[in-house]
């Protein structure tokens, strides 16, 4: 009964294909905003949390270049603090702004100061080479690592391990090339593509006025980023006492626990006003399916009349209601599919339809065809036989 | 197999209380063919329509192959029409957007007979009207006399224990309604309970056995000067 009645269904909506159509056109506009909104939120959010896990969300970062007590140095940092339980690298850190210039070119750039730990703790993936090891840090050698955007733009080419550059007129060694940055979101929240590392003791011999003690340093986990954050806490508030106020420490995680939250946030509420079109397009359904009914009076009074029950007239109705709008949906879920692949390609990015969304719009277009379509169908079914047939 | 003990039937209209049918007592045995005769207004589509199950008398009793109809629900009144009643209206009432073999197959599905039979007894019934040949018409690609053969297939195709016919030929040209009332007559001698309304004696006249009806009250008349009569048929 139930394959008959999808029959029926589908011959009647295709003998009024136009209705149809426009009938359909609401749940297809519903279901079309609410799978590329969906599917766009959560495509970025997720090309944002790649980039926060680049940045290094795996990581605890600390500034103290506020204090007034005794500087942390170096050498504190890289036993007593990075000797902490819970911490399994940690890395000191520091920058400055100067000049970098090659034979032919001349180019401003931040020059950032560490220690190997920090090519451990933020995943720094090389081209070429390598990167600068502690000896270089020992020896305050005139070493750099580049990025593959300067190498190319100053140097002229990636592969220009053992070139020459100099920074603020100091002659520096070429070391390692940095991977060409391929997420978008990471050069925006970078602002500059050109990146230069140089050792810790280098920067600071460098650079007039910048003192050797550690103003500001990332520490990894062993397990946890929330012990290393706790333990670092307490650490900080024994070696500077009250001085709360002067240092800070940022657990990353938290930074994308909180992107998460608002791109979470951000789906329900597009979601939430796509599914209102949705709802439009439902009341659209049960417009129609009422004409529908009104139109087919006599034929439901020759049903019933030759014998189908209440419930067999019900089912037909609601079945074609529900066929209406799942069919709109996947007309919708197809042209959000092929809506991506023009973003995508437009905006050279890779966001695939949420499934998530896609399994909603399906839900949700199933609940506004039962929905909508309940009342037509109960009215069809109660006509009574007789009056059903006088009606012309 | 039919049996109205005491039938009534009254509607209200504004103030006046109108007794389509009064105190209606009515007896038809299996096999038989009987028309029901009377004029306009005289409450003959009330009889129909309860006679049919598709309405319930306000008072009285009504039994169909020995069921208490006015004791069932709708729900089991469309299992008692689907299975026991074929109907064939003036009007044909085919439904348009369908052609003539799934015209005839709806009742069948409704029974819930399986696909295979569905098309035997679509077949048999069609070709029995002759009309085998036209399965794939719609109801307005034939002629009046094909939609009302088409009806009639559909009827057969059910197997009801009542062929109930209200003024068949009424809408029909007489050669046309001639070939109808041929139908009828085979159904019949193949044992089938026929029961036709009309206002029309001589389409009346060709059944075994007439029930005249006026303002509401019926009276059984016999015809005894038509073929069944000659041929000592019941009465």
């Amino acid at each position: 009964m139930l394959i008959q009645s999808v029959k029926m269904a589908l011959k009647s909506i295709l003998s009024n294909k136009m209705r149809s159509f426009l009938t359909m056109l609401g749940v297809i506009i519903g279901v079309f905003s609410l799978v590329v909104l969906v599917s766009l939120v959560s495509g970025a959010s997720g090309s944002i949390t790649d980039t926060i896990s680049e940045l290094g969300t795996d990581q605890v970062d600390v500034y103290v270049d506020g204090v007034r007590g005794l500087p942390i140095s170096l050498n504190e940092l890289q036993t007593d603090i990075a000797g902490l339980e819970s911490v399994a690298l940690a890395a000191p850190y520091t920058y400055s702004p100067a000049t970098v210039t090659t034979a032919n070119e001349s180019t401003r750039s931040i020059i950032e100061g560490t220690t190997p730990e920090l090519a451990e703790i933020q995943g720094i993936k090389l081209e070429h080479g390598r990167f600068f090891m502690n000896p270089d840090v020992e020896n305050n050698t005139n070493v750099v690592v580049i990025s593959h955007e300067m190498a190319v733009d100053i140097v002229g080419r990636s592969d220009c391990v053992g070139e020459k550059i100099k920074i603020n007129g100091r002659s520096f060694t070429i070391v390692g090339v940095i991977e060409k940055q391929s997420n978008q979101m990471m050069l925006l929240m970078m602002g500059s593509p050109y990146i230069c590392y140089v050792p810790y003791t280098t920067l600071v011999r460098l650079m007039p006025g910048m003192s050797m003690s550690v103003t500001g340093f990332s520490l990894s986990a062993q397990s946890s980023l929330d012990d290393v954050e706790k333990e670092i806490t307490e650490y900080l508030a024994k070696r500077f006492p009250g001085e709360e106020d002067n240092y800070e420490i940022y657990n990353e995680s938290e930074i994308s626990d909180q992107m998460g939250k608002v791109t979470g946030i951000l789906s329900i509420l597009l979601g939430g006003i796509a599914g209102i079109s949705l709802l439009v397009g439902g009341i659209g359904i049960m417009n129609i399916m009422l004409v529908s009914v009104t139109e087919r009076t006599r034929e439901i009074g020759i049903r019933k009349a030759i014998g189908a029950r209440p419930s067999v007239i019900m089912l037909q109705f609601l079945i074609e209601a529900i066929v209406l709008s799942l069919m709109g949906c996947l007309v919708g879920i197809g042209l959000s599919w092929f809506a991506m692949q023009v973003i995508n390609v437009i905006g050279n990015v890779s966001f695939g339809l949420s499934l998530t969304v896609v399994a909603v719009a399906v839900f949700f277009s199933m609940a506004v065809g039962i929905i909508f379509g309940l009342y037509p169908a109960k009215k069809a079914s109660s006509m009574k036989p007789i009056d059903a047939l006088r009606f012309s | 197999m039919i049996r109205f003990n005491e039938i009534c039937k009254t509607y209200v209209m504004g103030d006046e209380v109108v007794h389509a049918l009064d105190h209606a007592n009515i007896h038809i045995k299996q096999g038989e063919f009987v028309s029901i005769i009377g004029p306009s207004g005289s409450g003959k589509s009330t009889l129909m329509n309860i006679m049919g199950c598709l309405d319930t008398a306000s008072s009285g009793e009504y039994y169909l192959d020995g069921l208490p109809i006015e004791q069932y629900s709708e729900k089991d009144l469309a299992r008692i029409r689907n299975k026991k009643i074929g109907f064939i209206f003036q009007n044909f009432n085919l439904i348009t957007t369908m052609t003539a073999e799934e015209n005839v197959e709806l009742p069948l599905i409704y029974q819930g007979v399986k696909a295979s039979e569905r098309r035997a007894r679509v077949k048999e019934a069609l070709t029995l009207v002759d009309l085998y040949s036209r399965k794939d018409h719609t109801p307005n690609q034939m002629s009046g006399g094909q939609q009302q053969r088409v009806a009639i297939a559909r009827a057969v195709a059910a197997k009801p224990s009542l062929f109930l016919a209200d003024e068949p030929t009424g809408n029909l040209d007489s050669a046309t309604g001639k070939q109808i009332m041929d139908i009828f007559k085979a159904l019949n001698k193949q044992g089938n309970t026929i029961v036709l309304i009309t206002h029309d004696d001589s389409v009346a006249a060709q059944a075994q056995r007439s029930i005249r009806i006026s303002d509401g009250k019926v009276s059984d008349i016999n015809i005894a000067d038509n073929e069944f009569g000659r041929r000592g048929g019941a009465i």
